[in-house]
């Protein structure tokens, strides 16, 4: 059985989504079985959330409202903590 | 010159660090320390034996002792003899650790941190090391 989320948050850190958040989240991503993508917009384009080169590289900044889908049994969960990680400024204190 | 691990018996992919500058080389470990944390066996090597700008096989054959891991060891380097020495390395290793060793074309700063971060999810060493060289294709 394959389930499906979505969830959208706003980037409030700093710098937005650079190396450290990049890492933070992609590192978060690969613990979930789920296919897990973000974009910038509903309509996308998508980034892989667990390619970390693809994530930094998509550059997104402060004040983007990130998009989040997944697909697999643990879509809601990854979701979820995605958003949660987002919303914590992704654990950094800087 | 060559980092201390503290950290054995890691299962994920190590990470080697190779420069012509330690200070490079420490810096590049400090970045992935930083951003990818404790979970990856990581070593670093640079200098020449005597002080100065340099890379020799026994540092580097030290700094992969350091990183091991059963999944294998990822190696960055910069440039020219940071490559050739680390070959050499590679060809020193005993059989059964040599097929479990590769040399990533990519930027070794960046790199260090991709392959750092691909090595911290616990991905195989093939995968580590295309997320390394992933850098180069964009």
């Amino acid at each position: 059985m394959t389930l499906s989320a979505t969830g959208n948050v706003r980037i409030e850190h700093e710098i937005g989504l650079h190396a450290r958040p990049s890492v933070k989240l992609t590192q978060l991503a690969k613990t979930f079985d789920s296919r897990i993508e973000f974009a910038a917009s509903p309509e996308g384009p998508w980034v892989d959330a667990k390619s970390i080169v693809k994530v930094m590289g998509s550059k997104t900044p402060k004040g983007t409202v990130l998009h989040f889908r997944a697909h697999g049994q643990d879509a809601q969960a990854a979701v979820q903590a995605l958003i949660t990680l987002v919303e914590r400024d992704f654990e950094l204190t800087s | 010159m060559t980092s201390r691990n503290p950290k054995i018996a890691l299962s994920n992919v190590g990470i080697v660090i190779v420069s012509h500058s330690p200070d490079v080389a420490r810096g590049a470990a400090d970045m992935v320390r930083q951003m990818v944390g404790d979970v990856v066996p990581l070593a670093w090597c640079g200098g020449a034996p005597g002080g100065g700008l340099g890379t020799n096989v026994e540092a580097i054959l030290a700094a992969i002792d350091q990183a091991w891991s059963e999944a294998g060891v990822a190696i960055l380097v910069d440039l020219g003899g940071a490559e050739t020495n680390s070959e050499m390395a590679v060809e020193m290793l005993p059989h059964e650790r040599r097929a479990r060793v590769v040399i990533c074309d990519a930027p070794v700063v960046e790199g260090a941190v991709m392959a750092g971060t691909e090595a911290s999810a616990g991905s195989t060493l093939d995968q580590v090391r295309r997320t390394a060289e992933e850098l180069r294709a964009r």
